[in-house]
């Protein structure tokens, strides 16, 4: 255990002592909080022109997180920053010289980074929260209301969620790039691919980004999905732990 | 105390390294000697377990590499590669390192004075010069005060001020009892520096000498004679028991230190003398002997495909008598 303390301190020295780490996480806050409340101040004044059946089942607290479709590309550079930065500067030799346990420095690392990520992704989610339901005024919702603060810890916790997923996937791919490449069609392309096409919608709804937005809805006709908030939270979590085993496979069986 | 039994790595079809079996001994500068793509940086990795073995084993004071708890404080290494962040300050560099391996915060201060970057330990590495990235390396190395340490190819690169200041280190650190290990593909640095010698030729074992034993077998002495007579001149020698070689270029080279000899029985026999000169072999000579027949023809940077070189690139822009400009 002091050894694993030890090594998480030393992660954490690394997390705080590059720049990268403030500037993408400054701009997930940023981005999911203003393109939110940018939405959240259209709709309202859009909301007298909705469909009768639209206003009966408007989603105030999922109509507030709507910025996150882009706030999670910066939450997703994070992660694959914290990575690939080992890899790209060379840096990883210094590291597993210095830790050649590797299953405790890719635990120690992703604890760290994740524990960061999930204090950020809370104040995203409550602070985006906040501001979305000023803005929608009388449309708003309480926190107090049922399923409503489920939905904001919720937020936090798939950009979690995100962050770690593109660790472990870069723990993969190793390079920045690659691992940029295969993350971007994964999350905007495929998956808008797949869900507008009817056949592979379904198939669409088992992809981790929009297995993980269901937890931030609270009405349940906003998604129409066979699974509940938590269960699509869980299939998210599945895709996230699969990244990360892999990376750590990948990272004890391959050189340096 | 590095030990290394059959080490083998390969990749694919390629032979990286090829049954490597030698000791790294304390109280010296062992010398790791080969031409460039020899395997000498995938052995060195291998010793850090950075990379993993196809076969054989590397032992670090008997123990495993990934076993070591603390390993900065058994070996520290400078790779040739450079191994850190260049947006990462050179303290917060040393201090994650430290607190890895539970050193107190102090060495961090002791590494950085030792090696003269003081100075700039709040800078970012990204602004440092080849040496000053070198010194920050070495800093990283000797950041846990380490009984063993590395260093693969420490001078490339470096001014002579630099080069100077990293032989006396090695010397040093091996005068202080450590063990000392340091590659490099050229044999007169390794003349400079080294006690003991292991050359190794396309990731295999060339010799493992002491530096002493290698020099005295390897240098040739002869004496060279260039004479407008060479018919009397060889009749001469012959008749007294002097065997010679005829060079190329006319010149006529007798095997050993007979310079006096010679002199004396061609003034004896009226001979005229265009040159009667004493010559020694390079040790480059001897380390190009050792390793011609098995000089790497492909580049060697990990995972790259082949190419052909040119003799030149594949012995290093440093390698006298190659065409390089010697150091």
């Amino acid at each position: 255990m002091r050894h694993a303390t030890r090594v998480l301190r030393s992660e954490w020295t690394k997390l705080r002592s590059v720049r990268a780490t403030r500037w993408t996480l400054i701009a997930a806050v940023l981005i999911t909080a203003g393109l939110s409340a940018l939405i959240c101040v259209f709709t309202r004044a859009d909301f007298d022109n909705m469909s009768r059946r639209s206003q009966a089942t408007f989603d105030a607290t999922y109509v507030s997180f709507t910025g996150m479709g882009i706030g999670q590309l910066a939450m997703m550079a994070f992660g694959v920053l914290v990575v690939s930065a080992e890899y790209s500067t060379g840096m990883i030799r210094s590291s597993l010289s210095a830790v050649p346990q590797r299953g405790l420095f890719l635990v120690c690392k992703v604890a760290v980074a994740t524990g960061l990520v999930f204090v950020v992704g809370q104040i995203t989610g409550f602070g985006t929260f906040y501001l979305g339901q000023w803005l929608l005024g009388s449309h708003s919702v309480g926190i107090t209301e049922p399923g409503v603060l489920r939905a904001v810890v919720g937020a936090g916790l798939y950009m979690t969620l995100i962050g770690l997923f593109a660790m472990g996937l870069t723990f993969v791919l190793r390079s920045p790039v690659v691992s940029f490449i295969v993350l971007m069609p994964f999350f905007f392309i495929v998956s808008g691919i797949l869900s507008s096409v009817g056949a592979t919608q379904k198939i669409a709804h088992y992809l981790p980004d929009q297995a993980g937005t269901t937890i931030m809805a609270v009405v349940p006709q906003t998604l129409d999905r066979p699974y509940g908030p938590w269960g699509g939270l869980l299939i998210m979590v599945g895709w996230t732990a699969a990244a990360l085993v892999a990376g750590y496979f990948v990272l004890r069986e391959r050189d340096a | 105390m590095i030990e290394l039994l059959g080490l083998t790595k390969h990749y694919g079809e390629k032979k990286a390294v090829e049954d490597l079996t030698f000791t790294v001994r304390p109280g010296k500068v062992t010398g790791f000697l080969g031409p460039n793509g020899a395997g000498k940086s995938t052995t060195m990795r291998m010793m850090l377990g950075l990379d993993k073995p196809t076969a054989g084993d590397v032992r670090i004071d008997g123990m495993h590499y990934r076993d070591l708890k603390e390993p900065l404080s058994y070996i520290g290494a400078l790779l040739e590669a450079k191994s850190l962040h260049p947006g990462r300050t050179a303290y917060h560099h040393l201090l994650c390192l430290a607190q890895s391996n539970g050193l107190p915060e102090r060495r961090i201060d002791e590494a950085l004075e030792m090696v003269g970057l003081s100075a700039v330990a709040r800078k970012r590495p990204r602004s440092f010069s080849l040496g000053m990235g070198q010194r920050l390396g070495i800093a990283a190395a000797m950041l846990g005060d380490p009984r063993i340490l590395m260093f693969d190819e420490p001078v490339n690169g470096l001014d002579p001020e630099g080069i100077r200041w990293i032989r006396n280190l090695m010397k040093h650190l091996a005068d202080e009892g450590r063990t000392v290990f340091v590659s490099s593909h050229l044999m007169s640095e390794m003349a400079l520096t080294a006690d003991h010698l292991v050359v190794i030729g396309r990731g295999r074992l060339m010799a493992d000498t002491e530096m002493s034993d290698f020099i005295s077998s390897n240098s040739r002495t002869y004496v060279r004679i260039r004479t407008p007579e060479p018919e009397r001149m060889r009749d001469l020698l012959t008749s007294n028991g002097l065997t010679y070689v005829a060079a190329e270029d006319g010149s006529l080279e007798v095997e050993g230190d007979e310079t006096a000899r010679i002199g004396d029985l061609a003034a004896q026999w009226r001979l005229p003398l265009h040159e009667l000169s004493p010559q020694r072999a390079s040790l480059e000579d001897a380390f190009m002997r050792l390793t011609a027949e098995t000089v790497e023809y492909h580049a060697h940077s990990g995972d790259q495909p082949e190419t052909e070189q040119e003799p030149a690139e594949r012995w290093g822009r440093g390698f006298p008598g190659r065409g390089g400009e010697g150091s």
